[in-house]
């Protein structure tokens, strides 16, 4: 990842005396997976995971690092990159502690734009490369296929080559199987040299929209004009009988003035009262607003949580180099413990594959979950830019001008005017007229 | 009196309360000419809210109030349209009764100076009379009410609530129980002790209009202990700190914002301190030269302040407009009156059309906002200065006679030198 190199001096800062002591790293150190979701609309969901344990180095060469290549990658859908770092007990007693740090990348394939209009995809038509060998570091190296829907009859699909083994774990509240596929098992890459990972559909996918989850959550920007605006979030609960909190954190930038007076909650038409609130207002160029709200989501139902706001005017210097183009507000976050359909055991954070021990939870009946919303992009009044030499020179203009009315009629007096005798001019031509003879002026 | 000054009243309650029930009332307490970032009621509202969530209203950048505005309108919030009628109101007759008395003393001050003979003998055209006097008052509270009510009820507090705490007619109140008060209305306040000292024959009538400027920080000096006192969070840093470093550059019909938006970064703390010097420095001059006259010299320095603040707003600038009738009698002497209610009308009518061109429309920029506002300030500094000039000439006649002559017998021209 080209991320790797600031992220490794990043976690290098926050390594303290421990890094070094051990001379050999231990071989459960790093372990990395893939995990590919294929979408009822075609397109397919490829999420990588690393996760090194902070006492060994971090270059990783091989393995599944090889199929990250930026103009693959760039070309999807969506794609979202979220970096881990927490400390971790070495031991049950938790004497001494190491840093793990996980780093992790999703994204959307459009089936369109990859699979030149058919839904089936493979590793090479994804990325442009395929594995040829585990990472040498790594104590774990595996590919994860969801073959949920269909998995007994080999009438829908069919992976090639195919899966020796498979996982079955409630995730994220529903019941999944993976086929999995190991970088370390030699028997694995010593047939071909190469693993490229494909599906074929025999039969054409019905066109179901995938599974509505229990909360998601879509943000916007209402009003018109340059001046003020609305801060909405919308916060969607499908779950057909339980009601549970959710914890919303907003942060928005202090040239957005948010008034918390005109924030208002609603929950199917009714007003639904936060159970905890935290405001901390902004300073103008210190700090950003920063919004806590503990909701409570009815069952069923959608809950719009929305806050007015003033759009101020910067200085000239405060604006990017266009302006016109708007400034970001960062992402909502939503953290919450969802209700799931299925009861899962606790899970066990060494043995489960990455993606299901991000948030562990210790109880089967809920599961954690953490949302962001679309970061949204606001445009804000701008003066010229052109200008600042004309307005400086105006306005001092205007200012000269009171200073000047007034100086005169504070400093001078009135005098009746002495109507001139003299004058160059004058007496020239009075002059000329006496040579004329004529009467002088 | 009294008949006609209550229907006054009693229409301009009622127009208010007509413009507060209406749909105008929304619209008109969002505009930028009518609110500045200081004294807008929205942010009243929003320090209010702040306390109720336990937060400090002055942690954050949005409320700029006085902490007893706070404690005042924590008991008032739901009646705050009757305080700010009923305040009003209590301007309007505060100002009535002023002006008469103010009236009363002039007139007393034009015999004495007429017995002991210091006029010239043919200015008798220039001779204030009763009859003439006996309507200015009314006038004077009828200015009051109407421009303001069309715009600062609905959505400031200026005017409005500060100086009705105390009573004009005490001289002397302790000024400390006084200032609740938005910035520059202080300046009223300071007006009725003025005319209070007038009144009562204080001869220290001029010392107040000095302690006008200090009303630009929105405080007294006196009242900075009871501040401190009622909200410890009240420092005395981010009061002055706002009002003096204008860092809120929210458009507004001074000029300002836009300065300080377009300024180079390292003239940015000079040209502060040349602008708020700015405002102060014509106290000292004026008090001299004026010092027969303290309510025409109040009269400049709430003008000069209504221009040259950090955030005006049309409240103040109808402030001052509601003096004119006082100096009705100056109307012959100025020069360029026609040109200049031309531009004030103008300016007025198009600042709303360029705001929304800017703002909403897109199809202009803030230079057309900023340009009406330059001329704005223009109009207005002319007006004042022609007033002035008015004024000082028509001394200048009553020392030296209406129609003076040139040497050579023509008719004279007076000039300023």
């Amino acid at each position: 990842m080209a991320a790797a190199m600031p992220l490794a001096l990043l976690v290098l800062l926050l390594l303290g005396r421990r890094g070094w002591c051990l001379a050999e790293p231990p071989r459960d150190s790093l372990r990395e997976e893939l995990v590919i979701t294929p979408l009822p609309s075609g397109d397919v969901a490829a999420t990588f995971q690393f996760r090194t344990r902070w006492d060994s180095e971090l270059q990783r060469e091989g393995g599944l690092s090889v199929l990250l290549k930026a103009d693959r990658l760039f070309h999807t859908s969506y794609h979202s990159q979220a970096v881990h770092i927490r400390p971790v007990c070495r031991n049950a007693r938790c004497t001494s502690i190491s840093w793990e740090l996980r780093q992790t990348l999703s994204v959307v394939f459009d089936a369109f734009i990859t699979g030149q209009g058919k839904k089936d995809w493979s590793l090479f038509r994804m990325f442009s490369r395929t594995l040829t060998e585990p990472c040498p570091l790594a104590s774990e190296s595996r590919v994860y296929v969801d073959i949920t829907n269909y998995n007994q009859d080999n009438e829908t699909l069919e992976v090639n080559p195919p899966p020796t083994t498979t996982y079955q774990d409630v995730i994220l509240g529903t019941r999944k199987i993976y086929a999995i596929y190991d970088l370390l098992d030699t028997a694995m890459i010593n047939n071909s040299r190469n693993l490229n990972i494909q599906l074929k559909w025999k039969r054409p996918p019905e066109n179901e929209a995938p599974p509505v989850p229990f909360l998601h959550a879509q943000r916007y920007v209402s009003g018109y004009g340059l001046q003020k605006g609305e801060l909405s979030t919308l916060l969607y609960n499908t779950h057909p009988y339980r009601a549970f909190p959710v914890l919303l954190l907003d942060t928005v930038p202090w040239y957005l003035r948010l008034y918390v007076h005109t924030l208002t909650i609603t929950s199917k038409g009714k007003e639904n009262k936060p159970s905890y609130i935290h405001y901390q207002p902004a300073q103008d160029r210190l700090q950003p607003h920063l919004l806590e709200m503990l909701i409570q989501l009815p069952a069923n139902s959608v809950t719009k949580v929305s806050i007015q706001f003033e759009r101020a005017l910067l200085k000239w210097t405060e604006y990017t180099p266009d302006p016109n183009h708007g400034f970001y507000v960062s992402p909502s976050v939503l953290s919450a413990l969802v209700p799931s359909v299925v009861a899962a055991k606790p899970v066990d954070w060494e043995e489960s594959p990455l993606f299901n021990s991000l948030f562990p939870v210790s109880d089967g009946s809920n599961y954690f979950v953490r949302l962001y919303t679309e970061p949204l992009l606001v445009n804000l009044p701008t003066p010229d830019f052109s200008m600042p030499y004309n307005v400086i020179c105006l306005t001092c203009t205007v200012v000269a001008v009171c200073y000047g009315s007034f100086y005169n009629l504070l400093t001078r007096t009135f005098h009746i005017e002495e109507p001139r005798t003299g004058g160059l001019a004058k007496r020239l031509a009075n002059l000329i007229r006496r040579a004329r003879g004529v009467p002088p002026l | 009196m009294a008949a006609p000054l209550a229907l006054v009243l009693v229409v301009a309650v009622t127009v208010r309360a007509a413009l507060f029930r209406s749909s105008l009332a929304e619209f008109i307490s969002e505009r930028v000419e009518v609110v500045s970032p200081l004294s807008s009621w929205k942010r009243v509202v929003e320090g209010l809210s702040l306390l109720d969530l336990g937060v400090s209203p002055y942690s954050g950048a949005v409320f700029h109030e006085t902490p007893l505005i706070i404690y005042l309108f924590h008991f008032l919030i739901d009646y705050a349209e009757l305080v700010f009628m009923i305040t009003d109101a209590l301007t309007a007759i505060a100002l009535y009764f002023a002006i008469q008395d103010f009236n009363k003393v002039v007139f007393k001050k034009q015999k004495l100076l007429l017995e002991l003979d210091q006029y010239a003998p043919d200015v008798a055209e220039l001779i204030r009379t009763p009859m003439e006097m006996r309507y200015i008052p009314l006038k004077v509270a009828l200015l009051q009410c109407f421009p303001q009510c069309y715009f600062s009820c609905l959505s400031d507090i200026p005017v409005s609530v500060p100086p009705y705490l105390v009573c004009p007619r005490t001289p002397l109140s302790p000024p400390a129980a006084v200032h609740t008060c938005e910035n520059e209305e202080q300046g009223l306040l300071d007006l009725f002790l003025g005319v209070c000292h007038d009144v009562c024959g204080k001869p220290s009538g001029n010392r107040l209009p000095l302690l006008l400027p200090s009303q630009l920080l929105g405080f007294h000096p006196r009242s900075l202990w009871l501040y401190c006192w009622v909200s410890p969070d009240f420092k005395l840093s981010c009061a002055v700190k706002e009002g003096l470093s204008v860092p809120d550059l929210t458009p507004n019909i001074g000029l300002f914002w836009y300065f300080f938006a377009e300024m180079f970064e390292h003239f940015s703390l000079f040209f502060v301190c040349v602008f708020q010097i700015n405002v102060f420095f014509y106290t000292i001059p004026l008090a001299i030269k004026l010092k027969e006259h303290p309510i025409f010299f109040m009269f400049i320095q709430i003008a000069i302040i209504a221009i040259f603040k950090s955030y005006p707003t049309v409240g103040d600038v109808a402030l001052y407009m509601a003096f004119f009738p006082v100096w009705n009698h100056l109307y012959r002497f100025l020069r360029n009156i026609f040109v200049l209610t031309c531009i004030i009308i103008v300016c007025s009518l198009l600042f709303p059309v360029l705001w929304h061109l800017w703002i909403y429309a897109g199809s202009a920029n803030s230079n057309f906002f900023y340009a009406i506002t330059l001329t704005f300030n223009v109009g207005q500094i002319l007006l004042i200065s022609d007033y002035f000039y008015a004024f000082l000439r028509r001394e200048y006649y009553l020392t030296h006679g209406l129609y003076l002559t040139a040497k050579d017998g023509t008719e004279a021209m007076l000039v300023l030198k």
